[in-house]
């Protein structure tokens, strides 16, 4: 299981916009880099992050092999509501790594 | 070593296929800066993506380091002017660059309860070159900017260990 790292505001006031930084351990292997032997590393991605609070979709980005290994995505959206703010990554193979943290809204 | 000639060599002879195409009209990008020519392959990939309609100056603001040691990892914040709200916010914000294997780095899905139109990531730049940013808008409209960034050490290129 890749590693995840999350920082969102544990309280924040009702409208208030809030910074979200996430960031996946993978290395993002591009398809394009020889081995040893000169042989292609096989393209192996996180393609999609998708960020959803109390399960509506308030943040999505398709990523490409331009995007450098352990991807570091920050975004924002409003505190509308306290509850849980949910991420996934989903790979090449279509694997998904799944992260929550919860949110108290004043 | 091989995909970077592997990809001059793609680019030459697309490049020449392409010409009388690109001369009639098909890189709008490309007649925005004709002095400074964007390399065929971006301006198709944001031609695929965006579609031909007209891509404005302004708006839209890309934050990079000019100049960067290691093109492994090059730090960037994209932002748009945009009120984000219902009737007028950022939907989606694509990010394309010149000379990496490939043109597209990637697509940000943004909307109202966005609140703030601005996203970071960390890319990786083959070569030194322009990186571009397009914004679409909730009216439909299209801003662009780019960035010219330097690169001393190139992404792409070390072996595996």
């Amino acid at each position: 299981m890749a590693r995840t790292l999350i920082n969102v505001p544990k309280t924040a006031k009702r409208g208030q916009v809030i910074e979200i930084k996430t960031l996946i351990s993978h290395p993002m292997e591009t398809g394009f880099r020889p081995d040893r032997s000169g042989k292609l590393v096989p393209r192996d991605i996180i393609n999609k992050f998708v960020c959803t609070y109390n399960d509506v979709e308030v943040f999505r980005a398709d990523l490409h092999p331009a995007i450098a290994a352990n991807p570091f995505i920050s975004f924002s959206t409003v505190a509308t509501e306290s509850g849980t703010l949910a991420f996934t990554w989903t790979d090449d193979a279509g694997k998904i790594y799944a992260e929550k943290a919860n949110i108290v809204v004043e | 070593m091989t995909d970077r000639t592997h990809s001059s060599r793609t680019s030459r002879r697309r490049f020449l296929a392409g010409a009388g195409a690109l001369a009639g009209g098909l890189g709008l990008a490309l007649r925005i800066r004709p002095a400074d020519a964007t390399p065929e392959a971006m301006a198709e990939a944001i031609k695929q993506v965006v579609g031909q309609a007209k891509l404005q100056q302004g708006k839209i603001k890309l934050e990079l380091p000019p100049l960067v040691e290691n093109g492994n990892t090059v730090p960037l914040t994209v932002s748009v002017e945009s009120p984000m709200t219902e009737a007028a916010h950022v939907r989606r914000i694509h990010l394309f660059n010149e000379k990496n294997p490939q043109p597209y780095v990637a697509t940000f899905h943004l909307g109202p309860r966005s609140g703030r139109s601005s996203v970071s990531a960390r890319l990786r730049l083959a070569d030194s070159q322009h990186v571009v940013a397009i914004a679409e808008l909730s009216d439909g409209s299209l801003w662009t900017t780019r960035v010219h960034v330097v690169v001393t050490i190139a992404a792409c290129l070390e072996e595996i260990g």
